[in-house]
């Protein structure tokens, strides 16, 4: 029983971080068809950018402020202007498979300038574990939970209250029909790939002090947001979160009971069937369909 | 009185809670030019699409020479000899205008192996000529199709329907966006076929000058329903035709 | 008259290539001769993705997976003893097999889902190739089989066997030149710019699918079953998604839909990392830049800029030609390509 509960909890966490970083993949696909591959990189960044401000002893909070504010700049607008809206009106492939020319650049960058092997990374929250209906959980583990999920409650507030939410929400249904609005669908645009920007930082923040920070961190982790996002439902917010902690769920239980050596797969098929029999995804409604 | 090819019974179809098409019944005949018009939405389109198989009708039977073909795939209707244009453009844009008119023919000769290895175009390439020789399309032959004018390419869409010697074709809104010039060409080619060769037509249209030239017969949809069937001039006597131009 | 000249020019650069390719290995020493070879093999896997996906309009993220199949069907087939031909011919059955049932996902989904299909299915082979040891040998990979013997000629030395995989490319290049031309062809292209429309003219688009899917993964299992006996020893490593993805890379950059896209992507994908070796760990750094800007200014890939500017030479020679016809004409009202 503590053991489940221990597995449960600890998917959560896992879920949590594949939830934000599915929610941006979402993002980028509904407002610019953008099917981001680079995407686990994209979270393998910001801890480096950190790091980089530590170096130069710069102290911890200004040192995350400073991979906060060059990861909007770089992975938000740079992303935007340079590689994204040259390529937008050309189809979603050519795009698709510039980014994973990107995934290659970000990845062998990192690891040409700053370090092949895996570095620490300062931890934000106390070690230790607290007592959870009889299992032993890391202070770490639910403070990933409660921060990723803060972070997705207050994504969602945004786009559902203000004002400049709704706009965005209207440019990713239908960014015709939100120019006709009148609404500056450009800026909006924009406003996506910089909240895509602040959840990978966030995630590279909250994911880095467990699993260290390297250059090849963000291969799997890119996957999963993959996966989580489609068997959420692609075309959803609240279907990347579901995914997300779903997949979490199902990864550490496969890593439980799954032989290790196909416990990888377990989330695979979890996608095809999703794919082949409920291609909106378990949380998503279906799109219209025209002829 | 000639013999009917197609039956549509009771055909009905509902998207989600709305029903496009309400139970609709009319019979095609052989060599007729039958005019199916109505106001927008009315579900004309739907209606195309339930027959030919594009969509599975929710209810009621479409009926060719005697034999059920209700839902069958639109490419098995096609190798049955029905054809059909779309209402917005649809021709290759890649393909030059002779490869356009191959295709629409290739796969009504020999089998998939055939295909692979004889010849390239099938034994279609003189009857392709025809076809473009008959529709005017000659100094176009080996022209990109995306690179026609609307017009011209409208032009191709229907040379494609008529590539297979169909029985029957099922034509939406064939005027639709075409110049007086062109739609005057058009209508005297489709004329020409079906006398020359006795196809049957089924026309959508909203142009009435051009259904009410061109049709021997008119079906009349209002709110998916068929509300009117007559000659031309019977049909644009009708109080409830009348009624249900102006109610919109 | 006006398509001899175009004809004569391509016949021309096609002998002058085929020239290039039988006489520069013969001066580079064994580890460049290697390269060409590698250049030969992923040309013909990148072809057949290049038919999936360029001419039929198939996504498909795991043409690495054949490639991967075809190597392992001929590493474990030749080392029970099997003559090449045997091993050969059961990889390219193997993948033909595999892809037509991987196409039935896409009858059901497109685009972005069945990029997502293939590319679990691409993993998934992945996980077998490592982990089922009783047949793959696991991680520690399957070596000690020989290169094959073609007519009586020993393929051993590394330029006897590159000449070897350049006669397979050929074979291969004909074999994709026939089915592109064919009927078959013209209907691959019905497919990816209108379906409904294509299953409208009677073209069975279920069964062009499968065969898309088919075709181009049994090239890149006969891609893989050369690439076996050229490295001459199989593991799981070479055949992870990277390759796969690698693979599409080339397939877009050459241009995807021309025929001769995948040897230039291919030629970009395999050359281009060996020239850049002298900027050390960089190498790869330059290499993504450089995919990224050639992608970025030139979307349709290197062969749909070259057709681009191909059709605008001919537009503004057509209508200079219009213009002069117009000019000796010179009365007004009667200018005849008045649209």
């Amino acid at each position: 029983m503590s053991n489940i509960v221990n597995l449960l909890l600890a998917g959560l966490a896992t879920g949590a971080i594949y939830a934000l970083v599915a929610i941006g993949f979402t993002l980028l696909w509904q407002t610019s068809q953008t099917i981001n591959f680079a995407q686990g990189e994209f979270v393998m960044l910001p801890a480096f950018f950190v790091l980089a401000a530590l170096n130069l002893k710069a102290p911890l909070w200004l040192a995350l402020l400073i991979g906060l504010g060059a990861s909007l700049l770089v992975l938000g607008a740079m992303f935007k202007l340079i590689i994204v809206d040259p390529m937008l009106r050309h189809g979603v492939l050519p795009l698709a498979i510039c980014t994973m020319a990107l995934s290659i650049f970000l990845k062998e960058g990192v690891k040409e300038s700053y370090s092949a092997e895996a570095s620490p990374f300062p931890s934000l929250f106390p070690s230790g574990n607290v007592s959870v209906l009889g299992a032993q959980i890391s202070i770490q583990s639910i403070s990933i939970f409660v921060f990723a999920l803060a972070a997705v409650y207050l994504l969602q507030a945004f786009l559902m209250r203000t004002s400049t939410g709704r706009q965005m929400q209207a440019t990713a249904q239908n960014p015709s029909v939100a120019k006709l609005l009148g609404i500056p669908v450009e800026r909006m645009i924009l406003y996506t790939f910089l909240i895509n920007a602040a959840l990978v930082a966030l995630a590279s923040f909250l994911v880095s002090p467990v699993y260290l920070a390297k250059f090849s961190a963000g291969e799997t982790l890119g996957l999963s947001a993959f996966i989580a996002a489609i068997v959420g439902g692609f075309n959803q917010i609240r279907g990347a979160i579901a995914g997300g902690l779903l997949l979490g769920v199902v990864d550490n239980f496969a890593a439980a009971y799954v032989s290790t050596q196909y416990r990888g797969a377990v989330p695979l098929f979890l996608l095809i069937a999703v794919i082949l029999f409920r291609p909106q995804g378990l949380f998503g409604r279906a799109e219209e369909r025209t002829v | 009185m000639a013999k009917t090819i197609l039956e549509v019974r009771d055909v009905k179809k509902t998207f989600g809670g709305i029903t496009a098409v309400n139970g609709v019944s009319f019979d095609v005949r052989e060599g007729e030019i039958l005019g199916i018009i109505g106001p927008n939405g009315c579900g004309k389109s739907t209606l195309f699409n339930c027959i030919l198989g594009q969509l599975q009708p929710t209810d009621g039977r479409v009926v060719l020479d005697g034999e059920d073909v209700t839902g069958l795939r639109p490419s098995e209707m096609n190798r049955r000899g029905v054809s059909r244009t779309f209402q917005l453009l649809q021709v290759f844009p890649q393909l030059s205008v002779r490869e356009n008119l191959i295709l629409a023919g290739q796969e009504h000769r020999g089998t998939m192996l055939s295909r692979l290895f004889g010849l390239r175009d099938v034994g279609l390439a003189p009857d392709a000529d025809r076809m473009i020789a008959f529709f005017r399309l000659q100094h176009l032959a080996d022209e990109k199709a995306g690179g026609l004018s609307y017009g011209q390419q409208k032009l191709l869409d229907a040379a494609m329907a008529f590539m297979a010697g169909p029985r029957m074709v099922l034509l939406d809104e064939p005027a639709g966006g075409v110049n007086l010039t062109m739609l005057g060409h058009l209508e005297e080619r489709l004329r020409a076929i079906n006398a020359e060769q006795g196809a049957t037509f089924v026309v959508i249209e909203h142009n009435m000058d051009f259904v009410m030239r061109l049709c021997t017969r008119v079906v009349v949809l209002a709110e998916g329903r068929k509300i009117a069937e007559g000659t031309p001039t019977e049909v644009r006597a009708n109080p409830a035709v009348i009624e249900a131009y102006l109610g919109h | 008259m006006m398509g001899a000249k175009p004809a004569l020019l391509r016949a021309g650069l096609l002998l002058l290539g085929l020239g290039l390719l039988i006489a520069v290995p013969i001066g580079l020493n064994r580890y460049g001769v290697y390269i060409m070879s590698l250049w030969a093999v992923m040309a013909i896997a990148a072809m057949g993705l290049n038919l999936t996906l360029g001419y039929a309009g198939q996504v498909s993220l795991a043409q690495g997976a054949f490639v991967g199949i075809g190597a392992y069907a001929v590493a474990i087939l030749m080392t029970h003893g099997m003559p090449f031909i045997v091993p050969l011919l059961v990889a390219v059955a193997l993948s033909f097999a595999i892809g037509w049932a991987l196409g039935y996902p896409a009858l059901r989904v497109q685009h972005h889902y069945l990029a997502f299909v293939t590319l679990a299915f691409s993993t998934l082979v992945y996980l077998i190739f490592r982990n089922e040891e009783w047949l793959t040998k696991g991680i520690y990979g399957i070596m000690g089989f020989q290169r094959p013997t073609v007519f009586g000629l020993s393929t051993r030395t590394p330029l006897a066997f590159y000449y070897f995989c350049l006669a397979m490319l050929a074979l291969a290049t004909a074999v994709m030149a026939w089915i592109v031309r064919s009927p078959w062809g013209r209907a691959f292209v019905a497919l990816r710019e209108n379906p409904i429309r294509a299953l409208s003219l009677g073209v069975d688009t279920r069964r062009y699918t499968l065969m898309a899917f088919a075709i181009g993964s049994a090239m890149g299992g006969f891609a893989g079953a050369l690439y076996a006996p050229l490295v001459e020893f199989v593991d799981p490593t070479p055949f992870t998604l990277a390759l796969s993805l690698n693979i599409l890379m080339m397939v877009i950059v050459g241009g995807s839909g021309f025929f001769f896209g995948p040897f230039l992507g291919a030629a970009i994908a395999v050359l281009l990392p060996e020239w850049l070796r002298f900027a050390q760990g960089w190498y790869l750094v330059i290499y993504a830049a450089f995919v990224m800007a050639l992608l970025v200014y030139t979307p349709t890939g290197l062969l749909g800029v070259a057709d681009r500017i191909m059709a605008n030479r001919r537009t503004r020679r057509a209508s200079a030609a219009r213009a002069a016809a117009a000019a000796a004409l010179d009365a007004p009202g009667l200018n005849p390509e008045k649209p």
